[in-house]
């Protein structure tokens, strides 16, 4: 009997499929061209215009009808939002440089509903490369922008070799490292969040059949239900879609700013 | 030993495979460092906190900000591990 059971169990075992999904978003609409494929769009894009439509109604939602002493919930949301990334900025970069605060503020938005997204039983967004490189790219410009706005173009190709000029490649390479770190550890850290929760769903399944099969539970049913995949992916999802998630987003505004401010001078942050 | 052709490309596959393997467990040994260094830096946050209980909510935010740093090089060797795990770079060298 015991035997039995455990055949069975085995069994379930070997036949469940480990599927663990980390090739890259799929790709949902692809254009043809005769036969062969123009371009596709990929699941990340779909799933940040779907975000971006989401956060531009809810932005409106909480920005309309403004009071000069609010009145609502919602307008003391709002600006409570505004002042802690215009407060943020401040402490970070200087009061100066307080006209970052929206960029600041959009892509930590983006950043964190882009995480956080996989929660509704969509892919996250920030699991794409191209994602979290385009976001690091866009810090890559700022902070090019900045060095040479406050050194001129003569200023900024001189500090490629400074303090001596053997060390240029050296520069160049920090220079190009510094996004590439950025994107690599916000992907690095959802994707590896990811995987693991994948496994475990995985592993879920595989218990939950080992368990039917031990019971000698037949019915069509339970090839979409598993018992134990209720709860248990909860919890660790606390830790990592919104732990890491949440502290991600935040460390990559932390590091734009600190970079930016860096870039941009600090020297005339008292005034 | 002979071995036809089929056998000789599922030996090479094997060996690819194998050495893939081997690579991603290793490659995961960098998480080592961060898990110190993290463990130092958390343990150190602490000791502030213990010394000055108004700088908590200062103290925990760099730590973290911190500790997302540091963790830069274990995720290095993670994505090198999945890169060997689950996108095979090798094995299209075998033709």
């Amino acid at each position: 009997m015991i035997t039995a059971m455990a055949a069975a169990a085995a069994e379930a075992f070997y036949d469940t499929e480990l599927h663990v999904d980390v090739l890259g978003p799929k790709k949902m609409i692809t254009f043809m061209n005769g036969d062969s494929e123009l371009f596709s769009i990929s699941e990340t894009v779909v799933t940040g215009w779907l975000l971006i439509i989401v956060l531009f109604i809810l932005m409106k939602w909480l920005t309309s009808d403004l009071k000069v002493v609010p009145t609502s919930k919602k307008q003391v949301l709002a600006e409570w939002f505004v002042t802690f990334f215009q407060d943020l900025v401040k402490d970070n970069m200087g009061a100066r440089m307080v006209k970052y605060a929206p960029y600041i503020a959009t892509i930590f938005t983006f950043a964190l509903t882009g995480s956080l997204v996989s929660v509704l039983g969509f892919r996250s967004m920030t699991v794409d490369i191209n994602c979290t490189g385009t976001w690091a790219a866009l810090t890559l410009i700022l902070i090019t922008y900045n060095k040479i706005k406050s050194n001129g173009l003569g200023g900024y190709l001189k500090g490629f070799a400074e303090p001596v000029a053997v060390i240029t490649p050296i520069n160049i390479l920090s220079d190009v490292a510094t996004p590439t770190a950025m994107a690599l550890r916000i992907f690095g850290n959802i994707s590896s969040g990811m995987i693991i929760s994948s496994i475990i769903y995985a592993f879920l399944t595989i218990l939950s059949n080992v368990v039917y099969n031990a019971l000698s539970l037949k019915l069509a049913a339970l090839n979409y239900f598993h018992i134990f995949q209720i709860g248990v992916p909860a919890v660790l999802s606390i830790y990592f879609d919104f732990f890491s998630g949440v502290i991600q987003s935040y460390v990559f505004i932390m590091l734009t700013m600190a970079y930016v401010g860096d870039a941009a001078g600090k020297d005339e942050q008292a005034a | 030993m002979n071995m036809t052709d089929e056998q000789a490309m599922l030996f090479a596959k094997a060996l690819v495979l194998m050495g893939q393997g081997i690579g991603a467990g290793l490659a995961l040994i960098a998480g080592i460092g961060p898990g110190i260094g993290e463990g130092y830096a958390v343990g150190k946050a602490i000791e502030t906190i213990g010394r000055q209980p108004e700088a908590k909510s200062s103290a925990t935010t760099t730590m973290f900000i911190g500790c997302a740093v540091a963790e830069s090089t274990g995720i290095y060797g993670l994505l090198v591990g999945i890169i060997l795990l689950f996108v095979n770079p090798f094995l299209k060298h075998l033709g």
